[in-house]
C-alpha cells in the first residue's frame, strides 16, 4: 500500500492524572512527573441543560477532549467531520439496561435506551456543536485506537478535509468489570488536516507492519497503555510531545500494528 | 467516486434464506412479520424472526464467538456461494489486502441479558463462560467474520444505529480509495434481544400490528432480525449489464435531538444531495428509492419532505420493512441487498402491509410490485444520534 499521511493540528487529553494536552505533554516528555489520580470528568457545559443532565460518562468524556482539540487549533468544530471509536460504549447504562431487564418489570427509562446507542456520543456532539457533517462511531475491541485512525486518515486522504478523531474509554462497574477491567477514563482527540498544511504540528504518514507495537518506558503508564483500548495513542503521544521527529508502531489488531512516521513541522 | 463493483452479495432475514428465497417473498409480496414469540418478551407487536438461528454450527475453533448474533452471521455467510466468493477473493488479493468492514447495532447483548439472569447470588458475578470479547463486545461480528475467512486486513465495526450498515459501505470505499485494501467483506448482522425490543417500547415506538410504513395510519415500527453482506472491489475487465455497482455515498448528521429527525429533514436530503453528488448523477436519474421508512408517524414524514426536495415527488419509492420489520443495524445492508436484487431482476418492491398511503406524504409510494428496467437506485438509511446515509447503486447496463 502506498502510505496514508496527514498532518496532526492539534490534540485533546484525558486520563487519569491527565487532564488536558499540555500536561499530559509534559509527562510524556519526561518534564513533569505523572502523579496517577482519578480521570476528572468536566460536566458537558456545551450541551443545553435539558440534554446535559441525560449524559454519562462517555459523553461528557469525548466532548471534553474533542472541544479541547477545535479550541486548541481554533477551528469551529460545526465545520468538521467526526470519527468516534471505542471499544465499550457507555459501560454504566448498558449494565444498568441489563439489570432492568433481568428483573421482573422490565421498565426500561428511553432516556437510558436512546444513550445506549454506540454512537449516542457523536449525537450528543451534533447537539453541542451543531456539526452537520459524516459524524462515524467505530468500535474494534483493543483496536479501537487504530481502527480510528485509519478511519479518520482515509477521510482526510480521500476527501481532502480535515477530520476530527475522538478515541475514548470508560470503565464498566461490576459484574461487567471483572471480565472487561478497564481501570478508568481515558480520551484523546486528534485533529487531523491533509498533509502539508502550515499550521500542523506534525505530519504522520501510516502503515500497516508486523512488527510488535512500542511500549511506555514508565511501567505505570505502560500499564495504563495496555488496560485501556484509547490509551494504546499513548507511544504515539509521546512521540508528539517529545516534538522530535521519528517512527512509533502502536497496537492494532492481533495481526497487525499502524506503522506512523512522525516528522515535526515546527 | 470511483464506482466499486459488489461482486458477491447474501441476505437473510424473516422473508428468507440467501437471494433466491428473498426475491421470491419479495415478487410475492409476501411479509416475514408474524406477533412476537422470542424468548421470554412479553410485548403485543409483531418482530421479523429468522427460523433456525439457534440450530445454527458455528466453524470449528470459533466457539468463542457463539452468540445469536454470530449464528445469523454464519448463517447468511454460508449462503449463495458468499463464502467462496470470499475465499477466492482473498485467494486472489492476499489475505492482507482484504479489509471487514460491518455494522451492528448491538451484537451479542441478547447472550449478556440472559447472563444477568444467572449472576451468582452472593456476588452478584456473571456465570463462568460468558464471552466478553467473542459475543458481547460490539467488534465481535467483525472479529468472527475475519477469522471465519482467515483474512488479516483491517477490521472494524460501524456502530451507528440504525445506520450502522449503510455507513460501512461508505467507509470501505474509501480504504479501497486510499489504497489500504483491495476489497472488502461489507454488510451488517442485527439480531433480536430485549434491549431494543423493550427499548423501542419505552419509547412507545413500537406497532402492535406488522408495520406499515408512509400509511396514513402507520403507528410504529416492527423490530426484525437480519444479516446482509456484500463484496466490494474495484471492477475488473469487462462487466455483465447486470452486474451491480456502487457509485456514490453520502453522511450527515442532523445535530438536532437523539432519537427523532428534525421535521423539515434536513439532515437526511444531505446526505442524499452528498451520494448525488459522489455518483455525478442528477435526481432525475433515480429510477427507485429503497426509504428508510420505519413507520413512525414523525420519521416517515420527515423522510417524505426530504425525499421530495431531492428527488421530487414522483420518483416510485417503497420500504421493504413493512416485509422484513425494521433489521437496525443490519437494515443499511440488507435493503441495499434488496436494491441490487431490483437492478439485476428488473422489478421495483412495493411495501407491504401498507393500504392507505397517507395524503399527507408527497411520495410516490408503491403499493404494487412493478416491473420496469431500472439503472440507478437510491437506499436510505438514518439512525438514532442523527446519523444519516444514503448509497446509490447501479447495474452496469
Amino acid at each position: 500500500m502506498s502510505a496514508l499521511t496527514a498532518g496532526i493540528e492539534s490534540l485533546g487529553v484525558l486520563g487519569p492524572g491527565l487532564p488536558d494536552w499540555p500536561a499530559t505533554a509534559r509527562v510524556l516528555s519526561g518534564v513533569a512527573r505523572w502523579e496517577p489520580a482519578a480521570t476528572v470528568l468536566p460536566p458537558p457545559l456545551s450541551l443545553p441543560s435539558a440534554e446535559r443532565r441525560r449524559t454519562g460518562a462517555v459523553v461528557r468524556l469525548s466532548l471534553a477532549v474533542g472541544l479541547e482539540a477545535t479550541a486548541r487549533a481554533g477551528i469551529d468544530p460545526a465545520r468538521l467531520p467526526v470519527v468516534f471509536s471505542s471499544s465499550s460504549g457507555d459501560g454504566q447504562n448498558c449494565h444498568e439496561i441489563c439489570e432492568v431487564l433481568a428483573s421482573s418489570e422490565r421498565q426500561l427509562s428511553p432516556t437510558r435506551f436512546h444513550n445506549s446507542v454506540h454512537n449516542a456520543p457523536a449525537g450528543y456532539w451534533g447537539i453541542a456543536t451543531g456539526a452537520t457533517a459524516a459524524a462515524n462511531s467505530l468500535c474494534a475491541h483493543d483496536a479501537s485506537f487504530g481502527a480510528g485512525l485509519l478511519e479518520a486518515l482515509c477521510q482526510v486522504v480521500v476527501e481532502r478535509t480535515p477530520v476530527l478523531l475522538i478515541a475514548y474509554d470508560t470503565s464498566y462497574p461490576e459484574p461487567m468489570r471483572s471480565v472487561r477491567p478497564i481501570p478508568d477514563a481515558f480520551g484523546v482527540a486528534l485533529l487531523l488536516a491533509p498533509a502539508g498544511g502550515t499550521a500542523s504540528l506534525a505530519h504522520i504518514e501510516l502503515n500497516l507492519t508486523e512488527a510488535a507495537a512500542n511500549c511506555m518506558d514508565d511501567p505505570e503508564l505502560e500499564n495504563l497503555r495496555k488496560l485501556i483500548p484509547a490509551a494504546r495513542s499513548l507511544p504515539l503521544l509521546a512521540q508528539l510531545a517529545r516534538g522530535a521527529p521519528g517512527c512509533v508502531r502502536i497496537d492494532y489488531l492481533d495481526g497487525a500494528r499502524l506503522a506512523l512516521t512522525v516528522s515535526t513541522c515546527r | 467516486m470511483s464506482p466499486l463493483a459488489l461482486t458477491s452479495f447474501t441476505a437473510t432475514s424473516a422473508i428468507g434464506r440467501g437471494l433466491d428465497a428473498t426475491l421470491a417473498s419479495l415478487r410475492a409480496q409476501r411479509s416475514g412479520l408474524a406477533p412476537c414469540r422470542f424468548e421470554t418478551v412479553s410485548l403485543d407487536t409483531c418482530v421479523g424472526e429468522v427460523a433456525g438461528i439457534d440450530e445454527v454450527r458455528l466453524p470449528d475453533g470459533l466457539s468463542g464467538f457463539e452468540c445469536r448474533n454470530n449464528r445469523l452471521a454464519w448463517l447468511a455467510l454460508t449462503q449463495d456461494g458468499f463464502a467462496d466468493a470470499v475465499a477466492q477473493r482473498a485467494a486472489h488479493y492476499g489475505s492482507h489486502r482484504m479489509g471487514v468492514f460491518l455494522g451492528t447495532s448491538t451484537s451479542g447483548i441478547l447472550e449478556t441479558e440472559l447472563a444477568y439472569r444467572q449472576r451468582d447470588a452472593q456476588s452478584g458475578a456473571l456465570p463462568r463462560g460468558f464471552r466478553y470479547r467473542g459475543a458481547h463486545n460490539t467488534f465481535s461480528l467483525a472479529a468472527f467474520t475475519q477469522r471465519a475467512f482467515e483474512l488479516a486486513g483491517p477490521a472494524v465495526v460501524i456502530s451507528c444505529a440504525c445506520s450502522s450498515s449503510a455507513k460501512v459501505f461508505a467507509s470501505a470505499s474509501r480504504a479501497i480509495e486510499a489504497g489500504l485494501i483491495d476489497a472488502a467483506v461489507v454488510g451488517g448482522v442485527d439480531t433480536l434481544c430485549l434491549t431494543t425490543l423493550y427499548g423501542f417500547h419505552s419509547l412507545q415506538l413500537v406497532a402492535r400490528t406488522p408495520c406499515r410504513p408512509f400509511d396514513a395510519a402507520r403507528d410504529g415500527i416492527s423490530i426484525g432480525e437480519a444479516a446482509a453482506f456484500a463484496l466490494l472491489e474495484r471492477p475488473e475487465g469487462p462487466l455483465d449489464s447486470d452486474e451491480v455497482l456502487l457509485l456514490g455515498t453520502g453522511e450527515s448528521s442532523d445535530a438536532y435531538h437523539m432519537s427523532a429527525p428534525p421535521p423539515d429533514g434536513r439532515g437526511a436530503r444531505a446526505a442524499m444531495l452528498q451520494a448525488l453528488e459522489a455518483a455525478r448523477l442528477e435526481p432525475r436519474d433515480i429510477g427507485y428509492i429503497n426509504f428508510h421508512g420505519t413507520g413512525t408517524p414523525s420519521n416517515d414524514a420527515a423522510e417524505g419532505v426530504a425525499v421530495a426536495s431531492v428527488l421530487g415527488k414522483d420518483v416510485p419509492g417503497s420500504s421493504t420493512k413493512g416485509a422484513t420489520g425494521h433489521t437496525l443495524g443490519a437494515a443499511g445492508a440488507l435493503e441495499a441487498v434488496i436494491c441490487a436484487l431490483a437492478l439485476k431482476a428488473g422489478f421495483l418492491p412495493a411495501g407491504v402491509n401498507t393500504t392507505q398511503v397517507d395524503p399527507e406524504l408527497p411520495v410516490n409510494y408503491l403499493r404494487e410490485n412493478r416491473s420496469a428496467p431500472v439503472t440507478h437506485v437510491m437506499s436510505n438509511s438514518f439512525g438514532f444520534g442523527g446519523s444519516n446515509c444514503s448509497l446509490i447503486l447501479a447495474r452496469v447496463g
